[in-house]
């Protein structure tokens, strides 16, 4: 396979969500000496970005989204140690969790495997998570930015709270915080203190990657 | 097991040998923008619309869910309860994560309710069930913990046991009052979510006994065509033992599926309630004709 073969194919499978596919054509890339950043920007997280803007423009569905995204995640374990070795730099880290008092979590799972699809690390603390296990993560994994899930109008209250938390801890300055979940708006986003909400997962990959491009250039 | 609610000049019984409870679940405004900025502005102009649409389609009960964000949802909701009553004899569903709107919505309640939700957290058990029990309310049970939303069926049957028991020994609550929502998932997040829902619908109501619920449109988020597989859904969770949903009643497509189901299962008499719905669409038909020809 010429390079171009072997990155179209990646672009096209990954797209399609053809994991077993991705997941050759990757080995294929790696064993012709292709270096692996080329294969990430010129290929895959192109690929997740045409499948986010097709869910956005509501070509696209979910499920056709999660393959895609789980594809390209299969690919990503085959170039992590590679990308570690040559020194490229991580997409970003993403730490993530349902607030305290939650146990939802269907929605929150989708968005990290898009997360993760577009080449984030994401740190997943589960469901029930209180303030100060968000703090103590941030402490200890450093994230770009941290996502809050909450799926009730009485849980949305422990956005604030955590934020509170955080800045106590002196670390909202170092974070991100974005929100979301089904009874969650912009507008109680802006409320609660957030620098971001997404309605769904392909919002919410877009506007995490903005947000990191931003913060690396401020 | 009959689960009979009311108003006060009504009343609907569910049970798997009576047509199937159709719960409009119109009145929320989850994912509806300007319902939203009308809530905050304290204006409940919409619901009456709500209320006419759902009636008309086929709803025999109302769900009514005031959660929007940075609202007084207690205020909210007493008031939405009046207002509906003023509208309509259905019976409701006082719908709300928040305890005191749906005491507030309790309150304002003329007849029996159906108070939407309980889970099996003690800390919700502690602050609704004795709500459920002074206001002679029935309740729907969520088979979920402080731990997780369980996808196994057979786990979301040993919840539901563990609050029905609860439910009926530490509240007093009877076990007829107690409706069971076996959790319906996305099948496009999970393909097989959908099914381990029917699981759980048949598990409860075959080893129960007790009538079971659940927001039925749930099952097709994220999938195109939503309302065919809502339409499909529901005779399936029909078949599996789901006494009532909690659903668009607006969709003729969706009504009808019900109401062939109701049929099928042997709940609809010499198949009267189909033929009648069938005439008055005929006649419904027949009057836009004549409308039409006639401008």
């Amino acid at each position: 396979m010429t390079p171009d073969e072997i990155l179209k194919g990646l672009y096209d499978e990954t797209m399609i969500g053809n994991k077993p596919a991705v997941i050759e054509l990757t080995q294929a890339g790696i064993d012709s000496g292709m270096p692996p950043e080329t294969m990430l920007f010129e290929a895959l997280i192109p690929s997740l970005e045409e499948v986010g803007a097709r869910f956005e423009r509501g070509d696209w569905f979910v499920p056709e989204m999660l393959i895609a995204g789980k594809a390209m995640a299969a690919a990503l374990d085959l170039l992590r140690p590679l990308l570690a070795q040559t020194g490229v730099e991580s997409v970003g880290t993403f730490l993530m969790g349902t607030v305290k008092g939650d146990v939802h979590d269907i929605g929150k799972n989708l968005v990290n495997i898009m997360l993760e699809g577009a080449g984030f690390t994401v740190i997943d603390l589960g469901v029930q998570v209180p303030p100060e296990k968000f703090v103590a993560a941030i402490e200890e994994h450093q994230p770009d930015i941290v996502g809050m899930s909450a799926f009730l109008t009485t849980t949305m209250p422990m956005f604030k709270a955590n934020i509170n938390a955080i800045e106590k801890a002196g670390l909202r300055d170092r974070v991100v915080v974005m929100v979301g979940g089904a009874p969650v708006t912009q507008e109680y986003a802006d409320v609660c203190g957030a620098d971001g909400y997404a309605a769904d997962a392909a919002t919410a990959v877009r506007k995490a990657k903005e947000f990191v491009a931003a913060k690396r250039a401020g | 097991m009959h689960t009979v609610l009311s108003s006060a000049g009504a009343s609907v019984t569910i049970g798997p040998d009576q047509p199937f409870c159709i719960i409009g679940e119109r009145i929320n405004p989850t994912g509806r923008k300007k319902f939203q900025e009308q809530l905050r502005e304290n204006d409940l102009s919409a619901v009456e619309v709500d209320v006419h649409a759902q009636i008309a389609g086929g709803a025999m009960m109302l769900d009514v869910n005031m959660g929007a964000p940075l609202v007084d949802e207690a205020k909210l909701l007493g008031e939405a309860v009046t207002l509906v009553q003023s509208l309509t004899d259905v019976p409701l569903c006082i719908d709300s994560s928040v305890v005191e709107a749906l005491e507030a919505g309790l309150a304002a309640y003329q007849g029996k309710a159906l108070v939407n939700s309980v889970t099996m957290e003690r800390e919700r058990i502690d602050q609704i069930l004795p709500l459920v029990k002074r206001y002679g309310a029935a309740v729907i049970a969520l088979p979920n913990d402080e731990e997780a939303i369980p996808e196994d069926p057979h786990r979301r049957l040993e919840l539901a046991k563990q609050l029905i028991g609860i439910a009926t020994e530490e509240f007093g609550i009877p076990i007829e009052d107690i409706v069971v929502d076996p959790l319906a998932m996305p099948v496009g997040a999970d393909h097989t979510l959908a099914y381990k829902t029917m699981e759980a619908i048949h598990l409860i109501s075959s080893e129960i006994g007790v009538n079971t619920t659940l927001g039925a449109s749930n099952v097709s988020f994220g999938m195109p065509d939503r309302h065919t597989l809502n339409a499909v859904f529901l005779p399936m969770a029909i078949q599996a033992g789901l006494t009532s949903a909690i659903m668009d009643s607006r969709t003729p497509q969706i009504v009808t599926a019900v109401k062939g189901a109701d049929l099928m299962r042997g709940n609809d008499e010499w198949g009267a309630n189909w033929i009648a719905a069938h005439r008055a669409k005929e006649a419904a038909a027949k009057a836009a004709a004549q409308d039409a020809a006639g401008g």
